[in-house]
């Protein structure tokens, strides 16, 4: 209903029984306190078997479904990061994990990248050669050479001519040796 | 649902069945009725998890599933049943029952059954039989015949029930023959003819008792047994549930009961004690009132152990129908007086008797003065109150104005004129029943949610000193079963020192106060549900 202005209340408030000019007590400007004081003290709790019983039985009760299978527990780690490692997992518990060496990080995609573009280098290099060196020592040019694709660009032509692991110059073909004693046959031969 | 029945739900399954099927429950509870995809995706668990919690909340009767908006063809859906969760507050009560009535048996049995849901009666048989082969001193042991005897009398009168069929046809077809029960109607365990028949099983033997030496291969043995011996027992398909609605009868007897001896005297609380066990059978679920019992059948019925007289018989049932409470009712004066107990209106005077107690206990006698004219008078007005509670104005007015704040008291506006104008309108306080015990039962709910919560609370604070003291009882126990010597023992106690115990002690003593809090507050609960039942059957 309109009222001629705002502070007006609906209805009388003698009614209600508020005499006029009464002291009201101040309107509250926050909410009520989470713990009020009590007016009275609580009536005390039933104390007897009966109330101590029921008590021993709803803590028993409360332990024993602790136990049941109905008591659900959340999950174990999460499952899919060690991919084939899950079944043994499961079979043998976690400590199978950690018995693993721990998970190696995934190879940075790098190297990936490097190893084709020397497999590409390889190949132009294999069609040079195949011009002139032998079947055999492209084959066995093409291992090596793989292999050592992973770390490095090139490879040493000195140490990979043959299927050694020696440096070429270590072995002395015995070319050199005669070649300058014709100059000085005073010295003696050893 | 209200807010504090959903909070109260999620607190009670939290602690019987762990956070997963709290965390399903919940949002099952929220939203209604939902497939199992719809709640796997909005409550982010992994999907078998999901499934656990469904069944382990369809084991124990606290989730129903059938088919669901798009009818037989479409994906099942789940719901669940509140009232079933709020029953877990009240188990201690159950086998209390139980044990008062059949004995150590009778309470495993119910216990048993309590916490496994459903269990057919084999095994219930046997577990309670090991159990009390255990408390039994050395070379005794306890018949299958007798805990067959005592499973048998709780069928007869009715406190275990078979357990609803499943609506899924046999496991052999792949195919689900039988259609699936609509969700909105699941099926009452009662329209089951068989409902209470037991079933013939060939179970003979003894308890066993497990040494706790042999444990582990017992539990094996144990388990590999039972699966053989379930199907050789006959009875293999047929699951016993507690049958929550008898217990409910009985409590609501007995506090019918106990009220009468309270306000009258012990012989008038026997003679009713008598009328309500002779129309145990015979009266529905829901009824208003009792059959009608002429007085000569009462005589007959009373154990001569009471000592009641013929005439005493009489003098005591008119004092009960005179009584204002209004408990026993005459109906007809054929063979001596046709009496009925009133069983809605004691309930309603009951609830009544509550909400007087808890206004006297909160705000005073004064106020509980004024809360109960205003009960009897219905409506009055500001003037009357004071005059008829004689209590001065300042006091009256602000008592009013206190159980008015709190929704204890309303106001009612009756107009003079059809514009309602303030001048001249009648203003007049009111209580009305039914509203003002659906308050209380609602503060009730989240007083016990607060009282667990509370205790949760202190026992996470205290955890790491109920894990030392759980770790040195087990030493100790290890310790003495092997033999050791007093000076041993006495130095694992003092591990835990003088104020530790202390500590210890003053929390198992909060802790009790808390969960006996919880058993009072549900005797509050359970006596304003049945009365706010009660009014909704009688419409």
């Amino acid at each position: 209903m309109a009222g001629r202005g705002r502070g007006q209340l609906t209805f009388s408030v003698e009614i209600v029984g508020i005499g006029k000019g009464e002291n009201l007590p101040p309107s509250s400007v926050q909410p009520t306190p989470l713990f009020p004081p009590l007016a009275q003290k609580p009536v005390p709790l039933q104390t007897g078997e009966e109330a101590e019983y029921m008590l021993a039985l709803k803590q028993e009760f409360r332990g024993a479904m602790k136990t049941l299978p109905f008591y659900i527990r959340p999950a174990a780690p999460k499952k899919g990061q060690f991919g084939v490692k899950d079944e043994l997992c499961h079979k043998h518990g976690f400590a199978y994990m950690v018995a693993e060496s721990p998970a190696v990080p995934k190879q940075p995609k790098q190297p990936r990248v490097d190893k084709e573009e020397i497999i590409r280098k390889l190949e132009t290099l294999e069609q040079k050669e195949e011009d002139g060196s032998s079947d055999e020592e492209e084959g066995e040019k093409k291992k090596p050479e793989e292999e050592e694709a992973e770390g490095e660009e090139g490879y040493d032509e000195e140490e990979f001519e043959d299927e050694t692991d020696y440096i070429m110059s270590y072995f002395d073909n015995g070319d050199e040796f005669g070649g300058d004693s014709d100059d000085n046959i005073d010295e003696a031969i050893y | 649902m209200t807010a504090q029945e959903v909070r109260l739900c999620g607190l009670l399954l939290q602690e019987h069945f762990g956070n997963v099927v709290e965390k399903v429950g919940t949002h099952l509870i929220r939203s209604g009725v939902l497939t199992l995809r719809a709640l796997a995706h909005e409550t982010k668990l992994p999907l078998d998890l999901v499934k656990k919690s469904l069944c382990v909340l369809v084991q124990h009767g606290m989730c129903t599933f059938g088919a669901g908006r798009r009818g037989p063809a479409g994906p099942v859906e789940y719901r669940i049943n509140c009232e079933r969760v709020f029953h877990m507050l009240r188990y201690p009560r159950y086998i209390y029952t139980a044990k008062s009535l059949y004995g150590d048996t009778g309470e495993l049995i119910v216990e048993e059954i309590l916490q496994r849901g459903q269990m057919t009666m084999s095994s219930t048989v046997k577990t309670v039989a090991d159990r009390l082969t255990h408390n039994m001193p050395e070379g005794q042991s306890m018949d299958y015949s007798e805990v067959v005897s005592a499973f048998s009398q709780l069928v007869e009168t009715h406190f275990l029930q078979r357990c609803p069929l499943a609506s899924a046809g046999s496991s052999s077809s792949g195919a689900v023959d039988t259609p699936l029960p609509v969700a909105t109607q699941p099926t009452e365990p009662e329209s089951h003819p068989d409902c209470y028949k037991l079933p013939y099983i060939n179970l003979t033997g003894q308890g066993k008792r497990r040494r706790s030496s042999e444990d582990g291969e017992a539990d094996q043995c144990a388990a590999k047994k039972a699966r053989t011996d379930d199907s050789e027992c006959g009875d293999d398909r047929i699951y016993w549930q507690v049958n929550f609605q008898r217990f409910h009868l009985h409590f609501r007897d007995q506090a019918i009961i106990s009220a009468v001896s309270c306000k009258l005297d012990q012989s008038s609380s026997e003679i009713v004690r008598t009328m309500l066990r002779m129309s145990e059978v015979t009266t529905p679920a829901h009824a208003a009132f009792t059959q009608a019992l002429s007085a000569n059948e009462i005589f007959r019925a009373l154990l001569s152990s009471y000592n009641i007289a013929r005439p005493i018989l009489d003098q005591y049932l008119s004092l009960l129908v005179d009584d204002p409470m209004e408990f026993v009712g005459k109906t007809g004066d054929s063979g001596g007086g046709m009496y009925v107990v009133n069983l809605h209106r004691a309930l309603a005077n009951l609830a009544r008797a509550t909400l007087e107690s808890v206004v006297q206990e909160r705000f005073g006698s004064r106020s509980a003065r004024i809360f109960r004219l205003l009960l009897r008078k219905r409506h009055l007005e500001q003037k009357q109150v004071e005059d008829f509670a004689m209590i001065p104005a300042k006091e009256a007015k602000d008592m009013l104005y206190k159980l008015l704040s709190e929704n204890l008291v309303q106001l009612q506006e009756i107009p003079k004129t059809p514009d309602y104008a303030p001048s001249r309108t009648f203003y007049l306080y009111t209580v009305n029943q039914l509203p003002t015990a659906r308050l209380l039962l609602q503060h009730s709910y989240k007083t016990v949610g607060n009282l667990m919560e509370r205790r949760l609370y202190e026992t996470k604070e205290n955890k790491r000193l109920l894990e030392k003291s759980q770790r040195i009882e087990a030493i100790l126990a290890s310790l003495q079963a092997t033999g050791a010597e007093a000076a041993q023992l006495t130095e694992v106690e003092e591990m835990i020192t003088v104020p530790e115990r202390q500590q210890l002690e003053s929390l198992r003593h909060h802790i009790n106060k808390l969960d006996s809090s919880e058993n009072q507050v549900d005797e509050t609960i359970f006596l304003l549900k049945s009365y706010i039942n009660s009014t909704q059957a009688s419409r």
